[in-house]
């Protein structure tokens, strides 16, 4: 698929069916969306209303979980987390908005798992692209789509949603 | 010599040192409090810890006793997940008649990355960071009569949380100024974030000759110097100061200098009260105001962490990779 002919009213329909699927075959209930800040709480905020989910959205900032503070230093004005207190036992959608690396998903993880011990985790991504470091995989997802070399992909909002193919000469991991 | 100015700073204007107040601006006391505001509230968490500074090795090297400020570094090291080594040189090397020098070098040779001193001289901080192998960082967490930085920020960042904006606020420090580094780092402070009106409130025996200078009103007594405050700040009284003439006794100082409620209803009605602790009830606060609602005491020591985990990842943050 050309990443130029992506609509996200067509990617957000496609996420919503897939995580309806995943939810009435793993037959869960009342699970807890987290979205990942920030375009992954935009792309929640959707899914959340969209599911009609009655636990409270919960966001993440993985910024001191990131693997690459040695590189890149403290991030200015990181949003404290929301999570409710009690993750133990609860079943868990993630929500994030570009699965590239893997790397963002594995801080995700890490963080959760402080708050505490989830039944489980399932990852919904609007947009999986290639370029996978880490051994982690969407769960469900609204497209997948390839890009060239030192290509990005980001997404702008929240009102609305939009989303552009940038041109990057550094590969850094998102 | 170097000045503390260019010693602070690395050669990508990017802060390898705090020694003091001075020479820093109003942008990056900022950016330290904005950061220490996304840390505090790790406190909320059930695992109060974040994974940035995994790998690092810190040394509190306290050559003066101190519980809180030590407790609060080692917590906030801690909770950055950097390895810590609490050293009481009191009771260790230097006592066999090791030089500075010979126990900095030694601890150099652990590989570490980074002092945060305590020393009764003034200029200790400094010295040890003209003298640190390249990579390594100094954090003065108090130096004789010079400078306590981190306690000066983490005042401002307790003033912030309860009264936003300096520029419409008075400010009142009261005490022993003369010998007190807290005030000397809080005035700085103050100045660079554009404080209303700092005032300081003491006898003439504990004020240095060159207050003037400072750029603070001065006042002799609280009934005149309280008037339309909203920050009031108690510094300590130090005991030792007794025999050393500067003042009469400790019932005669709590009675023309001492906070009790009745003096603190002269500012502001809802004027804040701040200490550095350790607090001396009955000599310079009395027990009803450091417990009572307008006291931010223990706020302050708890703000002393997230302060301080700011301050050591903004240091410790990979050369050239500064976010602004």
């Amino acid at each position: 698929m050309n990443p130029n002919d992506l609509s996200i009213p067509e990617l957000l329909d496609t996420l919503e069916k897939q995580l309806r699927a995943t939810l009435n075959s793993r037959k869960l209930t009342n699970p807890l969306m987290i979205g990942i800040h920030s375009g992954g709480v935009w792309v929640a905020e959707h899914m959340h209303h969209r599911l009609g989910l009655s636990s409270p959205l919960g966001l993440l900032d993985i910024s001191f979980y990131r693997d690459d503070f040695s590189q890149l230093g403290i991030n200015p004005f990181v949003k404290p987390s929301q999570l409710p207190k009690d993750i133990e036992a609860r079943d868990i959608i993630l929500i994030d908005d570009v699965f590239y690396t893997g790397r963002t998903i594995r801080a995700a993880l890490n963080e959760i798992f402080d708050y505490g011990r989830p039944n489980q985790v399932i990852l919904g991504i609007l947009i999986e692209r290639d370029g996978q470091q880490i051994p982690l995989k969407p769960d469900c997802i609204g497209v997948n789509i390839k890009l060239q070399p030192g290509e990005r992909i980001k997404l702008t909002g929240p009102n609305p949603l939009t989303i552009a193919i940038q041109n990057t000469d550094n590969s850094e991991s998102a | 010599m170097t000045t503390t100015d260019s010693l602070q700073f690395n050669s990508d204007h990017q802060l390898q040192h705090l020694l003091s107040i001075e020479g820093l601006d109003q942008r990056l006391l900022t950016e330290i409090m904005d950061n220490a505001e996304s840390f505090a509230s790790l406190a909320n968490q059930p695992v109060k810890k974040y994974p940035i500074l995994r790998g690092k090795t810190v040394v509190n090297l306290f050559f003066e006793n101190s519980t809180r400020t030590r407790t609060t570094f080692e917590l906030a090291a801690k909770r950055l997940s950097a390895d810590v080594i609490n050293m009481n040189i009191a009771t260790s090397a230097t006592s066999k008649g090791e030089s500075l020098l010979d126990t900095i070098r030694n601890l150099e040779a652990m590989h570490v990355d980074m002092f945060v001193i305590r020393h009764a001289l003034s200029g200790a901080a400094h010295f040890i960071a003209q003298h640190v192998a390249p990579g390594i960082s100094v954090i003065n967490a108090g130096d004789g009569n010079h400078a306590h930085p981190t306690q000066a920020l983490l005042d401002m960042f307790t003033i912030r949380r309860h009264k936003n904006d300096f520029s419409s606020l008075r400010i009142a420090i009261i005490g022993d100024i003369l010998h007190s580094r807290v005030a000397r780092s809080q005035i700085q402070a103050l100045s660079i974030l554009g404080a209303k009106e700092i005032r300081v409130i003491a006898p003439k025996t504990l004020l240095p000759i060159e207050v003037n200078a400072l750029g603070v009103s001065v006042s002799h007594t609280l009934e005149e110097g309280l008037q339309d405050i909203d920050v009031v700040i108690m510094l300590r009284l130090q005991k030792e100061r007794m025999s050393g003439a500067l003042l009469p006794s400790e019932s005669e100082y709590f009675n023309c200098f001492g906070l009790t409620q009745e003096k603190l209803a002269i500012a502001k009605p809802d004027a804040i009260v701040m200490h550095p602790g350790p607090i001396n009830r009955g000599v310079e606060i009395s027990s009803e105001v450091a417990d009572g609602p307008q006291s931010v005491i223990l706020q302050q020591v708890s703000y002393g962490i997230a302060i301080r985990m700011a301050i050591m990842s903004l240091i410790l943050q990979p050369p050239g990779r500064h976010h602004t």
